[in-house]
């Protein structure tokens, strides 16, 4: 199982050559994608040779092959993380039983949904991005941009061999409609607000993969615990894919940082505005508007669903089969605090229906870590700067903050306050303007946009100067 | 209209807090959850509810979902519509959340709340959905049920009491009824109902369509024809405008002004509710409430315009709407009231001259004030009472007054020729005010004698008849009991003890079936037959034990259904 068969028309690691039924569903489904992906991919260098990784296994050691490759012509395929023994659903009222490998009937539509729902951000993420290419910083960049993208392609092509498989002919009309919607289309956008958000510049796309693909790794993670066993090996395979798109992010905002610290040691006192770098000040406005949006992916805070989701072992908490305790979270509370008749109090919530916020405690503290790098880069430039994170309350458009007006460090303040601070808080047109500025291509091998600094290393052992598209 | 409006307006809160009365009465001014405009001929309704607005506390109203205190504006909407805005003839129904158009009736709210207002809710918000469909056959309006985003449950069921369905197509709102799947409940504000009778749509996709938590969207919803048409968010208002516009086409436009609906406001003086035309006088002990109508001397307008002039002040319109506004608070805050006895007392000429102008006049507001006697008698006699009407000394039960007595379930008639009673026949009986079965309440009393009915019509007093005396009610078998001056009382008092004595349950059930002999219509199966089996659903445990599913929505817990099959 743990090979992946390259023979067939879509690789995979689930002998999708004995399931002709199947076979036939996904390979109708194929040229489907490849038009979808011409249309609505980085439509633009399809024709060019892309330095990309593919997954030729599923083992943890050596999983991937790099090499140049047209878009395209990538090798999209179906892989999951091979099971090493019979699982058991691990959570929930279900606990203890063994994992299922059918859907359940009484879950089908809970389990469809929660699929579909995944499974939009994929082709959405590769949507809001398509234009980047464009305004690549350098070659390394834009192989990293194009890397993430195809393998946002192949997360979808995981879920949509879920929906093909196991969800009969709704199953398939879903699968259609993940690529009938658009990101940011006003008649048919894509679910979840997130991902109808526009991004047009670098820093909004390291943004983005810091932030929107860290709350798709805690999404898998939690679904990697599903009791519906391909669902959560299909998770767990795209967990290991995910780690680089969130290393892409994390990285990039590194090296903006890194450059406009270099900047401010060189020419003390100017702004580094007129030296071409972006403010520190800019780039934490950034992480409060992206950051605060990727929280609201994680659902209400109080969510009948996600009690749901936990009691029928669909979706558990992040890495549940580690967690030492009870996996049934029948008994359990979690005090939170709500906002109610304009203050906050703090309220007794049955733990299973907190499990979204359970998440998002695992996210915030995630991203509290890549604040603390950030910081590291400023502190050995001696800059007089500190990031922080944002506030879980602050500019929320989901769940039980998205009532109130909250500060950047979650106090409640007035919509006058809130009006009067907004402009130190998220991007104002002119931080936009000024960065969107900035965004001219640099494509020779080896050179990289006076606002970012090069990375540390290159890729697969290559160096920083390879050509990792071939212009 | 009246200058005493402002002073009035809050009284009926005020007795609220005495007796802790339930508010029916509210003014756009005070509304919570719902926006009301207007533009030339249509009107636009937008549900706007507000979380922390819930009747009661404990509950949050997300998504906009509804209680009843929304429900109550929502009612209150439409009278205006009707009565305020003749000249409109498309009302578009539509919501103010991004996403969502209406998550249907509160589920925490309704799981704390006791079975009896659960029914009492159910019935209302069906009357009230009814009401629409009402107005659309009779008040030249049509609605247009604007889906914005997502109708489940309640929400779509209010879309469905609309004339036509529009369903926003952004690959996500979807319309849904989740009361089985996730509630183990039925949607039981008429939407069973009006998927099969009203839609017509096939047996077994409505199966399909009522166990998808999730519902049907786009393409497919129209396909199986639960909306009418869906439309793209980029041209969503120009096509909520178009097609809005096409139903007002339908329609004769009208230049009519409206009227200003007055509150009705009421005093509280001991055990008695007192509005200017009906008391209501409770007998906590003997569980019994005695409604009083009181006509009055002269009958006033004698046309259209002149009743117009009157405004809200019309007698009859006053009337009804006072007998309106008692019966919901005898259903909702005097649950322990068993028997209602009902006296209409004054002039029958008074009466038969009004239902002249009634039955004849043919201007807006003659029709409106028609089509809300039709909808109060309905009530009344949909109301889980026993009622009996009381046909003594200085009664007068005429015309349509005549209806509430054939409304009841049983007419007591004096026999006294010292005392002479008057009974009046007019077109107000003669198939003016039909019952939700279609039929006038004389064709369903005399459904086994269908030649009965002729004779009491041949005493309409628009007609020449005479006024009926008690001897002659009883032969023509409008009374249940005619006692003489002797046995009057004894025979009253034993039948309103006996009455008490049973067990409510019970009344209820057997009322509700002898009252609505005939045809079965949509309305006769909405409370019938829908409401009867969600009213079971919502006793048994599989709904409300402890680990039933309306118990358990929200909580950490699924739900455990006993299988049994019953």
């Amino acid at each position: 199982m743990a090979t992946i068969d390259y023979e067939q028309k879509i690789p995979n690691n689930v002998d999708l050559k004995s399931d002709k039924k199947l076979q036939r569903a996904l390979e109708k489904w194929l040229p489907d994608y490849i038009e979808w992906w011409k249309d609505m991919g980085p439509t633009d260098f399809n024709e060019n040779d892309v330095y990309l990784r593919t997954a030729v296994s599923v083992d943890r050691d050596g999983w991937a092959d790099f090499g140049y490759v047209k878009m395209p012509e990538y090798r999209w395929g179906i892989f999951l993380t091979p099971t090493e023994k019979e699982r058991i659903v691990g959570f929930g009222d279900h606990f203890g039983s063994k994992a299922w490998h059918e859907v359940p009937g009484e879950y089908r539509n809970m389990l469809r949904r929660i699929i579909v729902t995944q499974a939009d951000t994929e082709p959405a993420s590769v949507e809001q991005q398509r234009m980047l290419g464009h305004t690549a910083p350098s070659l390394y960049d834009m192989r990293n941009l194009f890397q993430v993208n195809v393998e946002e392609g192949r997360h979808l092509w995981a879920m949509v061999y879920l929906l093909h498989g196991f969800f009969g002919r709704d199953g398939r009309e879903e699968a259609d409609e993940l690529l009938e919607r658009r990101s940011g289309n006003p008649d048919h956008p894509r679910i979840l607000g997130t991902f109808n958000e526009p991004c047009t510049d670098w820093l909004s796309f390291f943004c983005f993969t810091t932030y929107t693909d860290r709350d798709g790794k805690f999404q898998l993670l939690s679904l990697a615990e599903s009791g519906f066993d391909p669902l959560a090996r299909s998770c767990r395979f795209m967990l290991t894919e995910e780690a680089h798109h969130m290393f892409v992010g994390q990285t990039g905002l590194g090296r903006i940082i890194e450059r406009t610290c270099e900047l401010l040691k060189e020419h003390d006192g100017r702004d580094v505005r007129e030296l071409g770098g972006i403010p520190l000040e800019v780039v934490q406005k950034y992480i409060n508007f992206w950051n605060s949006s990727s929280n609201d992916l994680f659902g209400g805070e109080i969510s009948s669903n996600a009690s749901n989701f936990f009691a029928s072992g669909i979706k558990g908490r992040a890495y549940e089969e580690k967690l030492d305790t009870d996996h049934r979270a029948n008994e359990g509370i979690y005090t939170m605090e709500v906002f109610e008749n304009g203050r906050l109090t703090t309220k007794e919530v049955p733990l299973r229906n907190a499990m979204n916020e359970v998440l998002r405690d695992e996210y915030v503290s995630d991203n509290e870590k890549g604040i603390i790098y950030f910081n590291k880069i400023v502190e050995r430039h001696g800059v007089d700067f500190r990031f922080h994170l944002p506030h879980r309350r602050f500019n929320r458009k989901v769940g039980i903050y998205s009532e109130g007006w909250f500060s950047i460090d979650g106090t409640p303040i007035s919509e006058t306050e809130w009006l009067g601070k907004v402009g130190e808080w998220l991007p104002t047109q002119e931080d936009r303007d000024y960065v969107q500025s900035l965004m001219v291509p640099c494509l020779e091998p080896g050179k990289y946009a006076p606002w970012i600094a090069p990375p540390a290393k290159g890729i697969d052992g290559k160096g920083i100067d390879f050509e990792y598209v071939k212009l | 209209m009246p200058a005493s409006t402002a002073p009035t307006q809050n009284l009926d809160a005020e007795c609220a807090d005495v007796m802790e009365l339930t508010p029916f009465q509210t003014h756009p001014d005070r509304y919570r959850h719902w926006r009301l405009s207007f533009d030339g001929d249509r009107a636009r309704l937008e549900m706007n509810v507000q979380p922390d607005g819930g009747m009661r506390e404990g509950y949050e109203l997300k998504l906009n979902s509804y209680d009843l205190g929304v429900d109550i504006e929502l009612a209150d909407a439409l009278s205006r519509i009707l009565f305020e805005h003749p000249e409109v003839r498309v009302c578009v129904i539509t919501g103010t959340e991004d996403r969502v158009f209406c998550a249907g009736a509160n589920i925490h709210m309704l799981s704390t709340s006791t079975h009896a207002f659960k029914v009492n809710f159910c019935k209302y918000t069906n009357e009230t959905r009814l009401y629409l469909e009402d107005a659309s056959e009779h008040s030249n309006k049509r609605f247009l049920a604007a889906l914005n985003g997502t109708a489940s449950g309640g929400g779509y069921e209010l879309a469905l009491a609309c004339d036509k369905i529009l369903l926003v197509d952004d690959r996500n709102s979807a319309v849904s009824f989740p009361e089985l799947p996730l509630l183990g409940v039925l949607p039981g504000t008429g939407g069973l109902t009006r998927i099969a009778d009203k839609r017509k749509i096939r047996r077994d996709r409505n199966d399909v369509f009522s166990c998808v938590a999730e519902g049907i969207k786009g393409k497919r919803a129209v396909e199986w024809n639960l909306v009418d048409r869906i439309a793209p968010l980029s041209r969503w208002d120009e096509a909520v405008s178009e097609m809005a516009g096409e139903m007002a086409d339908e329609l004769p436009t009208s230049d009519a002004v409206g009227i200003e609906l007055a509150p009705t406001p009421f005093t509280v003086e001991g055990n008695a509710l007192r509005y200017e035309y009906v008391t209501l006088e409770l007998d906590h002990a003997a569980r019994t409430a005695e409604l009083t109508i009181r006509i009055p001397d002269e009958a006033g307008p004698s046309d259209g315009a002149a009743a117009h002039a009157a405004g809200s002040d019309w007698w009859v319109l006053r009337a009804f709407r006072e007998l309106d506004d008692a019966i919901l608070h005898l259903r909702f805050d005097l649950p322990q009231i068993g028997l209602v006895t009902t006296r209409v007392v004054g002039n029958s000429a008074v009466v038969a001259a009004t239902d002249a102008l009634l039955a004849t006049d043919d201007h807006w507001f003659v029709r409106e004030t028609r089509n809300l006697v039709r909808r109060v008698l309905k009530r009344y006699e949909n109301s889980a009472k026993s009622l009996y009407a009381i046909i003594d000394g200085g009664t007068a039960f005429t015309g349509c007054f005549l209806e509430l007595a054939l409304a009841g379930d049983r007419t007591y008639v004096l026999n006294d020729p010292d005392t002479p009673v008057h009974l009046g026949v007019t077109a107000a009986n003669a198939g003016m005010y039909p019952m939700a079965n279609g039929l006038s309440r004389l064709e369903t009393r005399f459904l086994g004698t269908p030649e009965a009915v002729a004779p009491v019509l041949a005493h309409r007093l628009d007609r020449g008849g005479e006024v009926i005396d008690a001897e002659t009610a009883d032969e023509l078998g409008l009374a249940t009991f005619a006692p003489d001056e002797l046995d009057w009382e004894d025979e009253l008092r034993l039948a309103i003890e006996e009455r008490a004595c049973f067990s409510p349950d019970s009344l209820t059930g057997m009322e509700q079936n002898i009252r609505f002999a005939g045809p079965e219509t949509m309305e006769t199966k909405i409370f019938g037959r829908l409401s009867a089996w969600q009213n079971w659903i919502f006793q048994r445990p599989n709904a409300v034990g402890p680990n039933g599913a309306l118990k358990c929505y929200g909580t950490p817990r699924r739900p455990e259904f006993n299988y049994d099959r019953t």
